[in-house]
């Protein structure tokens, strides 16, 4: 046997820019998305770019990715192709619902008869923050799951991953097939070359509707959160660390 | 009338402060929806029945309790398995657990084998009759969202620090239960555990965090930074995303949006200008204090007090002063 390959699967949300300021819908229930610049999320860059890395080092395999949401995601799954994956697949929603469980159950169902060696997501998405959907589908599928993980090597049929914990890390080994939610730390996203622009063009992206089964968690109602006032400047340099500590005591009463 | 099982989280073979408030949570979750019973699971290698005591102080009615030495490493299959067999078992309106690493791992899982919604990272819940809704942060802390859940049982994760570990003593039965999975037989094997800073507590725990940025100018200058948590007693160390970046400091100390999020009594803020990136993993502590040269920097919108200033030349002067105004009250 030579160098194994693996078949990956990259399961990718499009989010908002972070930086963005954010306004409330008429609705009350959702952002105002006018404006706002979208495009792969920050962690799920991070699992496009560690497939990859995962597949040009072993030489072959291949790149597949997935995104739940209406005909705009089409734009960042043709990116996803442009960085590099070889061809899509859109699980065609009308929005990307909050209960995650749902959006887990439409993945599983493509994935479960995909034969993929590892299904990579970002470990959670900027817009719910809420890290489910890819352990969800881990279990799903029965999958060994591990989440948040800053480096992954694969061979020979394993895996082998450092966990990101509270002030600590965990060093694990699993078996593949596995599902493997990434951290920041893995690989900084490439930019697609021109190349890889105009190739992405020519690969196959696949539409098909997304089976979510029941919904059972829906957003009510969204707000801005109460702004902090605004503070002091006690003073300059040195000299007003006296009136600080002082303010901490009797003011904040922090100290 | 609807009991709450919780996961009550431990680190070695002590409780974590997220258990706890977890337990607080599913107390005042059970009551408000007529009264039922809060039972608390704790899992690990040795020792755990003596966590029962402080569970039941802060409101577990029953203390569920299963050891094995093959605990002694994050058993996530198996305690995953044994919390949603339990919860099939008894009626259950809710499994709480901690928005903590393994919460965020354990959650997803256990919604997923009872096909249970799931709300993560929940800041507060209200319950009437059987509508259940939850507030999260959504946006990294910049959108509050409420989330409507229906059907029984819900899992929920509550963010460390947003529900307090409040007392409800009450005398918790404890009762053994087997696991339903052989946690030594993990699919996922833990090799090893790389323990970050000695000696400090969690940036998720702190009451306290001193943080530093660029504008601390080169890796060794943490050494001021760490002083100055040496003054306060107890505090935590946190770093900008730029510091982590450069490799001055772990990725683990990472305050900010793509790292921890956190909300201690008091956070300080030392050379870090106040990227968006950096203020949505802060921007809910308590006393925010910024030290910084640049007078515009947009920390200081964000802080209660500010110091216009070297924070080199600031930071040994800070530490002096902290150091004396804690040994005088003390």
């Amino acid at each position: 046997m030579g160098v194994s390959t693996v078949k990956i699967a990259v399961c990718i949300k499009r989010t908002p820019d972070s930086e963005s300021r954010f306004r409330i819908a008429a609705s009350g229930a959702t952002i105002d998305e006018s404006g706002l610049k979208f495009d792969i999320d920050d962690f799920a860059g991070y699992a496009v770019e560690a497939a990859l890395q995962i597949n040009e080092k072993s030489g072959g395999g291949e790149t597949v990715v997935l995104a739940v949401g209406p005909d705009t995601v089409q734009e960042s799954l043709r990116k996803a192709m442009s960085m590099g994956a070889d061809r899509a697949v859109q699980l065609k929603a009308d929005a990307v619902p909050a209960d995650g469980l749902a959006v887990a159950r439409a993945l599983a169902a493509e994935l479960t008869s995909g034969g993929f060696d590892l299904v990579l997501f970002g470990k959670h998405a900027f817009d719910t923050s809420a890290g489910v959907v890819g352990t969800a589908t881990a279990e799903l599928l029965g999958l060994p799951c591990v989440t948040a993980v800053s480096q992954l090597d694969v061979a020979n049929g394993r895996g082998s991953a450092r966990r990101e914990l509270e002030g600590a890390a965990e060093l694990v080994e699993f078996p593949l097939p596995a599902v493997v939610t990434i951290d920041e730390g893995v690989a900084r996203p490439r930019y697609p070359s021109l190349k890889g622009i105009m190739a992405a063009k020519k690969k196959p992206l696949e539409t098909k509707p997304a089976q979510l089964g029941p919904v059972r968690v829906t957003v009510q109602k969204a707000e801005l959160p109460p702004e902090r006032a605004a503070g002091r400047i006690v003073g300059e340099g040195a000299a007003a660390v006296p009136e600080l500590v002082r303010l901490l005591q009797t003011e904040a009463k922090v100290l | 009338m609807a009991n709450v099982l919780v996961y009550a989280e431990t680190r070695g073979s002590a409780l974590r402060k997220v258990a706890l408030e977890a337990v607080s949570a599913a107390r005042s979750l059970a009551d408000s929806t007529g009264g039922g019973e809060v039972h608390a699971l704790v899992a690990g290698a040795a020792g755990v029945a003596a966590a029962a005591a402080q569970l039941g102080a802060h409101g577990a009615d029953v203390v569920l309790t299963a050891e094995s030495p093959a605990l002694a490493s994050f058993a996530r299959e198996a305690i995953a398995a044994t919390l949603a067999e339990r919860a099939r078992q008894g009626s259950y309106r809710a499994v709480v657990l901690g928005f903590s690493a393994q919460g965020r791992d354990l959650g997803p899982r256990v919604a997923a084998k009872l096909d249970a919604p799931i709300a993560a990272d929940v800041v507060a819940i209200e319950a009437a009759g059987d509508a259940l809704s939850v507030k999260h942060p959504g946006y990294a802390n910049k959108v509050i969202l409420t989330l409507a859940i229906s059907g029984a049982p819900v899992v929920l994760s509550v963010r460390p620090g947003a529900f307090g570990a409040t007392e409800s003593p009450r005398s918790a039965r404890t009762e053994n239960v087997q696991l339903s999975a052989d946690p030594g037989a993990e699919r996922v094997t833990v090799k090893e555990v790389v323990e970050g800073a000695k000696g400090r507590p969690d940036l998720g725990e702190a009451e306290v965090i001193v943080a530093g940025g660029r504008g601390l100018k080169a890796a060794e200058n943490f050494a001021l930074v760490e002083a100055l948590a040496d003054a306060f007693g107890n505090a935590a160390v946190g770093a900008t995303r730029a510091v982590t970046d450069d490799g001055w400091r772990p990725h683990s100390d990472q305050i900010g949006q793509t790292g921890r999020q956190v909300s201690p009594r008091l956070y300080v803020a030392l050379g870090i200008s106040g990227a968006i990136q950096h203020l949505a993993g802060m921007r809910t502590s308590g006393t925010i204090v910024a030290v910084n040269k640049d007078k515009d920097a947009p920390i200081f919108k964000v802080a209660d007090y500010g110091i216009v200033g070297d924070v080199l030349e600031v930071l040994p002067a800070l530490t002096a002063a902290v150091a004396a105004a804690r040994s005088a009250g003390h």
